[in-house]
């Protein structure tokens, strides 16, 4: 995974609340065997008309937004689905950050293993970012995840939180499965039964 | 004095393998299942990283999601989905993966084979790459879907490292009048706590009404958990679950069994157990409940209308409501046993197992589909289609006009061809009406299978309370 510190770019307003995984990626592109090549897939329903054609005034179709790097978006993004398909759609269409008021679970979890950061603000932070973003399109804002801090460089500085291994391990750009290795003999004990007293003391 | 523990207090201290400050915990993971659509990827990484699956034999698969119904002697009319189920064969051949594929009568929704074969049991961890793995949260283990890197971590080292989730205790007090199933008290539920209410939460379901649901129901209600933003559901292991599993082919056999149930009868929670919340919900105020928007916390029984604007909570839910009635082609105080649908759907893993085509049998008997509408029902798997047939339920659909289809996801996300057309409308025993679910600019009300037979009948959302049953 590829280490991230600090992004800037200009972001999108996509403030719909409950953007799930259909609609991040609809089903019709998850036949596919690969990681890669599901940005132009990313938001289909919504970029696209049934004949293919561009549906003009979706933000993502604003010409001027060709170049955000992050999107701001409602309540409880990427609800739904499991697919991890949703978090590779948005890194390989050129998203780096998402932020947010609320994210759904499994998607949190997606994004992080694949370097896409996910940033947790109040509404109230990410509708000004939004009515920022939509008068000045191309508004460069920085997001630092050492000093977890989301900045415009002028007027608007917000802190946010994130789990402090999960951002160690992006930080670091740390394979989860490498560091679980680390553990084989206590998996291996676990398995032999060596927990088994644990396990029936703990019920 | 020892904190009394929940049943997802147990569960997870159970099964942690190691614990260090600061990080999250590693737990053990005692059944995977695996599915053809987010597990490509992941066997790909094992081969990449030079790695082999720990646990074959803790590891089941089954294709669902992309498969047709109809034809299956066929070769597939998708190139891209053969493939799918190509590599997914490839895959357990090179891991040594059991697979339960298209020839099994075993094969069908990978919720709905688990408990069926008797692979979840209670006190286990379960995960599977797909959301619904809630649903074997029925037999109280601890059950949820993970994404695509989870399951190649999983696969690679039986172990996921997880946070420590809250406690949401949802009581269903008193019992549940006529007409009302288990997917009624769940999409009531949602509609109470909202799609976000169980965020952060494992809930546990508990109370008479719970209680006195049967296996299929108690899945139900835990497959939708998911959509209440929940980690995970639960439900405490009782005699009922004892009796399912009793004779299933991976069910403890002999002495193991005894030694088993003696085990689970330990995992309930404990009388004055802390829950960070609680619910309560009186059964007698539930009715059928249809969803009339995009969301499944949009729903309204069946007495009711489509709420209004006024009605919205706040501005972003009127922004989600004003969407809604436009995506959904309905009118704010339209009363929604008004509302004409074009398609129905029985089947998924939330309403596919027996006794959901038993109810909806029972409303089809000796009726007609409407003109207007084509209906279908498709069976969780194989074994329930041979169920179905045996005790003579097909017969009935097929009599009233159904559609009867082998195994399968099918149009609960509409990856196969069973998919719905730019604004058609369907009453749907699946989970989810997002927009374009079903199909690009389909239209999704979700109910329960007495429900979506009755309405398939009508042309139109009916009150199933007041139907004329054909009894046998
Ligand atoms: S039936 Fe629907 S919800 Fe269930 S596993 Fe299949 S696609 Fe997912």
């Amino acid at each position: 995974m590829k280490p991230f510190h600090k992004h800037t770019g200009s972001a999108v307003p996509l403030m719909r609340s409950n953007i799930d995984t259909d609609q991040i990626i609809p089903k019709q592109f998850l036949k596919r065997i690969e990681r890669t090549g599901y940005g132009e897939f990313l938001f289909y329903d919504w970029r696209y008309n049934s004949d293919g054609s561009l549906i003009q005034d979706f933000v993502l179709n604003d010409p001027r937004y060709s170049a955000a790097s992050i999107l701001l978006a409602g309540e409880n993004f990427g609800c739904g689905s499991s697919r991890e398909h949703a978090p590779w759609s948005l890194l390989d269409h050129g998203f780096c950050v998402v932020i947010a008021p609320r994210f759904a679970d499994i998607f949190y979890n997606n994004s992080f293993k694949n370097g896409l950061l996910l940033v947790t603000l109040d509404s109230a932070d990410v509708e000004w970012l939004a009515n920022e973003a939509a008068t000045e399109p191309g508004k460069p804002l920085t997001v630092d995840l050492e000093d977890c801090v989301v900045t415009d460089g002028q007027s608007f500085t917000r802190t946010f939180k994130v789990d402090e291994f999960r951002r160690h391990c992006l930080l670091d750009g740390l394979d989860d499965i490498g560091l679980t290795l680390q553990h084989e003999a206590a998996i291996t004990a676990y398995e032999q039964g060596r927990f088994e007293a644990q396990r029936n003391a703990a019920v | 004095m020892i904190p009394m523990k929940t049943l997802y207090d147990k569960l997870w201290d159970s099964h942690i393998v190691h614990e260090s400050p600061g990080q999250p915990a590693l737990l053990y993971v005692d059944l995977h299942l695996v599915h053809e659509v987010t597990s490509p990827q992941a066997f790909e990484g094992l081969r990449l990283a030079g790695r082999t699956v720990r646990r074959p034999e803790r590891t089941f698969a089954t294709v669902d999601h992309a498969i047709p119904t109809l034809n299956r002697d066929l070769p597939f009319k998708d190139p891209i989905a053969a493939k799918q189920v190509e590599t997914l064969r490839a895959n357990c051949k090179e891991f040594g993966v059991a697979l339960y594929d298209l020839d099994r009568i075993e094969q069908g929704i990978i919720h709905v084979f688990g408990p069926e074969q008797g692979l979840t049991q209670p006190g286990m961890t379960i995960v599977c790459g797909d959301s619904h793995t809630s649903t074997h949260g029925a037999f109280g283990a601890l059950a949820f879907g993970i994404g695509t890197s989870e399951v190649e971590h999983v696969l690679a080292t039986q172990t996921l490292p997880q946070s420590r989730a809250k406690n949401l205790l949802i009581r269903v007090d008193g019992e549940l009048p006529f007409g009302v199933t288990a997917k009624d008290v769940i999409l009531g539920i949602i509609n109470r706590i909202g799609t976000g209410g169980g965020t952060g939460h494992v809930i546990e379901f508990a109370g008479a009404a719970i209680d006195a649901l049967s296996m299929e129901g108690r899945m139900t209600v835990c497959n939708m958990s998911i959509e209440a933003g929940a980690k995970a559901g639960l439900i405490a292991p009782d005699e009922k679950t004892y009796a399912y599993l009793r004779d299933k082919p991976f069910a403890p056999k002999d002495e193991e069994w005894d030694r088993a149930v003696e085990h689970w009868r330990k995992l309930p929670s404990e009388p004055g157990a802390q829950f960070d919340r609680t619910v309560k919900i009186d059964a007698a105020d539930l009715e059928p409940y249809v969803t009339w928007g995009t969301s499944p916390e949009m729903s309204v029984k069946i007495s009711e209308s489509v709420p209004d604007l006024a009605d919205a909570r706040d501005d972003g839910q009127k922004a989600a409501f004003t969407r809604a009635y436009e995506y959904m082609g309905v009118e704010p105080s339209q009363k929604i046993d008004a509302v004409n649908i074009d398609r129905a759907f029985i089947g998924s893993c939330t309403n596919a197992r027996i006794e959901d085509l038993r109810a909806a049998a029972r409303v089809a008997r000796g009726h007609k589909v409407s003109g207007r509408v084509k209906a279908m029902v498709v069976p969780g798997s194989m074994q329930i289609k041979r169920q179905a047939e045996d005790e003579g339920l097909a017969k009935v659909f097929v009599d009233a006009g159904f559609e009867w289809r082998d195994a399968g996801c099918s149009m609960c996300l509409a990856m196969n061809d069973d998919v719905l057309g730019e604004g058609e409308r369907c009453a749907s025993t699946s989970n989810r009406n997002f927009e374009g679910r079903q199909g690009r600019g389909g239209r999704t009300h979700l109910v329960s299978p007495p429900m979506a037979a009755a309405a398939a009948i009508a042309g139109h959302f009916v009150d199933v309370r007041n139907w004329k049953f054909n009894e046998q």
